[in-house]
């Protein structure tokens, strides 16, 4: 499934993130800028708060009545012209899509940016089918051309610096100029436009489709999904079954959330609606148009516990607060959806056994949650699948007889007052000046990154009991 | 007023004084202290690793101890938001859906007590130095207490108060994550520390004896000249 990516070992990947000194210095200064200019754009808006509120409601009627509104979205794209698939799963949405392919004897494809044909592993399937396919968002591009993987849902290259890109463009397309963002990005422009021009399929993702009138809208900042649903005669969009809004009403709602929390523009440079084929009269409009609606386990989603998490509008403003990410970066979470989003997402996607450490990977400081334009109460969502490994026996066994453990300490006030009273003399053979250097047992993890401090010489009870005896209250 | 205190089991068992400076404090604005002995912990560290079910023993225990109090004061935001959330955790309990929701509505942590329950923000204390505040996670983001620990430090005589750089981020604590993802954990306490040294103060507090172990440690390890406090201790000097 191609929703994994990198080392299977988790350990391994953290290791690579945590090394990768370069990534982690872009990962760094981008969160800075992004959450900089989040509070700036959101504080505009004057009551963030309530705009939150708002979306999380209309996150929540749609996902609620999910049915009603993709019968109605579909119904409006066959009214204009479109065809609508619904894909139960990734092999189906790609065989698809490969069987227009081959219909069409395409030979280029430009595609625009889209986490979800990343998630069914589109372009392999398209390749498979004998065509050339190329990615059109400036940032899919460059990890195209090195083989590479997105690292972050909005800004896919975030882990790359612009030392690293003029590399890889002088490397692969004899890019022969500087490494200033200006001529690196006029030289993706000039080569991409031959390929938009060549290209007999346009391939989209969907920011959302809009229920009422069968479209699909682009939040881009590069124009490019513009290009790709102009220029070629045929154009397929590719959806999640959750990216939908009911009115033109609700997406201005989303839109202006979206932006403010993923970029902190008030607008992005590009906001496109397109509905259906060109009809006749029209004067533009692909003449073929299909859209693609992909299930792969959503539905499996709704109507459970975690629904909300259907609820994400693929923002990114919990990756861009979340330390751990910064920490490790995109590719440490081994799925092309990281940070809190993607610990919550990738298990209820593709199952707990690849990805046993995802939702342990928190420390359940509730930035995410905090930063949700939509209000998905990430880090609580971590706890519950914490929870449900535990039910299904996933944890590991030696955690659960410490918790059991833990559990008996702290319900027998006896045992629990003369561990208390013990623990000092117990620590003594490594205490060292009150520090506890190098622990034993369950503390070595602890003191392999700083010290601990030694119990103290009395508990606060035995203070407490003193001074009642003394009379000094 | 009648107040119990919450010790929590890490001031507890690792530094009595801030137990001491809590009680004092209490009793300097009138409050009756007492402190039911049978309190143990929590039961966050296990609550947080997924073991719910199992851990509701722990919680009830702790609904027993506090059960006949009229206040229940902590020095810890994250503990006291533990102890509040049992009112979402037995919600639909018929046993213990009341006892839960009573415990919430009675519980705070030290500086929320003192500035929303008691009013008070100026608590007449004096502290020379240098000092910066790490606004711990759960205390500003699951129990929303935001200004209150602030205000209360500005207005002690002798504070040079000066802001933490990023001080939102987590200190890469977070209960059972230290160790189990201790190589994350080592690289986020690290950026923290890196922080407060940048802030040249003498001085680091916070009102979770949890985060400050955790920043206390890295600074310690790494030889750092900063003295780790917790805010019952400034709060309480003269």
């Amino acid at each position: 499934m191609s929703i994994r990516i990198g080392d299977p070992s988790f350990e391994t990947r953290v290791q690579e993130g945590i090394e990768n000194e370069f990534m982690l210095e872009s990962v760094s200064s981008a969160q800075g800028r992004f959450r900089n200019r989040k509070e700036a754009a959101s504080d505009e808006l004057g009551n963030w708060e309530e705009w939150r509120a708002l979306g999380e409601e209309i996150r929540s009627h749609t996902l609620e009545n999910i049915d009603y509104y993709l019968e109605q979205l579909s119904d409006n794209v066959a009214k204009r012209g479109g065809h609508v698939y619904f894909a139960e799963t990734a092999e189906e949405a790609n065989a698809y899509i490969q069987n227009i392919v081959k219909k069409k004897e395409a030979k280029k494809i430009v595609k625009s940016k889209s986490m979800v044909t990343e998630e069914i592993g589109l372009n392999k399937a398209i390749e498979e089918a004998g065509a050339e396919v190329v990615e059109t968002d400036l940032g899919e591009w460059i990890l195209q051309l090195d083989g590479d993987v997105p690292s972050h849902i909005v800004t896919p290259a975030l882990h790359l610096n612009r030392d690293q890109i003029k590399d890889t463009f002088t490397e692969k397309r004899g890019y022969d100029k500087s490494n200033t963002p200006e001529e690196l990005g006029l030289f993706a422009r000039k080569e991409l436009r031959k390929d938009f021009l060549a290209a007999d399929i346009g391939i989209t993702g969907c920011n959302f489709a809009v229920a009422e009138s069968g479209a699909v809208t682009f939040v881009t900042n590069e124009g490019n999904a513009r290009l790709a649903t102009s220029l070629p005669d045929t154009q397929i969009t590719v959806m999640g079954l959750e990216r939908i809004v009911p009115t033109w009403e609700e997406l201005d709602v989303l839109v202006s959330l979206l932006t403010r929390a993923a970029v902190g523009q008030k607008l992005t440079s590009y906001i496109t609606g397109i509905t259906g084929t060109r009809l006749a009269g029209e004067v533009d409009g692909p003449e073929e148009f299909h859209l693609v609606i992909v299930d792969n386990g959503r539905s499996k989603i709704l109507g459970t516990e975690f629904q909300s998490a259907l609820h994400c509008i693929r923002c990114a403003a919990c990756i861009n607060v979340c330390p751990v990410y910064r920490h490790v970066g995109g590719h440490a979470y081994g799925s092309i959806y990281p940070g809190p989003i993607g610990a919550v997402l990738t298990p209820l996607l593709d199952g707990y056994e690849n990805h046993k450490e995802l939702p342990h990977a928190s420390t359940l400081c509730a930035a995410c949650t905090e930063a949700c334009p939509v209000k998905i109460p990430l880090h609580e969502h971590l706890i519950r699948h914490r929870e449900i490994m535990v039910e299904n026996g996933i944890a590991p066994t030696g955690e659960k007889l410490a918790m059991n453990g833990f559990v008996k300490w702290s319900t027998h006030p006896a045992a629990y007052q003369l561990s208390a009273k013990l623990a000092r003399t117990a620590l003594k053979p490594w205490t060292k000046n009150d520090t506890i250097a190098n622990g034993p047992g369950p503390l070595k993890d602890w003191t392999a990154q700083r010290d601990f401090p030694a119990p103290g010489r009395q508990t606060f009870r035995s203070w407490f009991k003193e001074r009642e005896k003394g009379g000094e209250k | 007023m009648k107040v119990s205190l919450f010790i929590t089991c890490m001031a507890d068992i690792f530094t009595s004084n801030v137990g001491k400076d809590t009680v004092e404090l209490l009793e300097r604005f009138g409050c009756e202290v007492d402190f039911p002995e049978t309190q143990t912990c929590c039961g966050q560290p296990a609550y947080n690793s997924g073991y719910k079910e199992n851990t509701k023993k722990t919680m009830k225990h702790m609904m027993n101890v506090f059960r006949d109090s009229e206040y229940v004061v902590g020095p810890s935001g994250s503990c006291v938001a533990m102890l509040r959330s049992y009112e979402e955790i037995f919600k639909g309990d018929p046993k213990w859906e009341d006892e839960a929701r009573k415990l919430a509505a009675k519980t705070f942590e030290l500086s929320q007590f003192l500035v929303d329950v008691l009013g008070i923000v100026d608590v007449g204390s004096t502290f020379k130095g240098r000092v910066t505040y790490h606004p711990s996670c759960h205390m500003t983001r699951i129990l929303g207490v935001k200004e209150a620990p602030v205000k209360l430090l500005q207005n002690v005589e002798g504070v040079d108060l000066v802001e933490l750089p990023q001080g939102e981020d987590c200190c890469g604590f977070g209960g059972t994550f230290a160790v189990k993802q201790s190589v994350i954990s080592g690289e986020m306490v690290q950026e923290k520390a890196d922080h407060v040294v940048e802030t040249e103060a003498e001085y680091l507090v916070g009102g979770d004896m949890a985060c400050l172990m955790n920043i206390g440690g890295r600074l310690s390890r790494e030889g750092r000249n900063v003295k780790v406090v917790h805010l019952a201790e400034i709060l309480n000097h003269h």
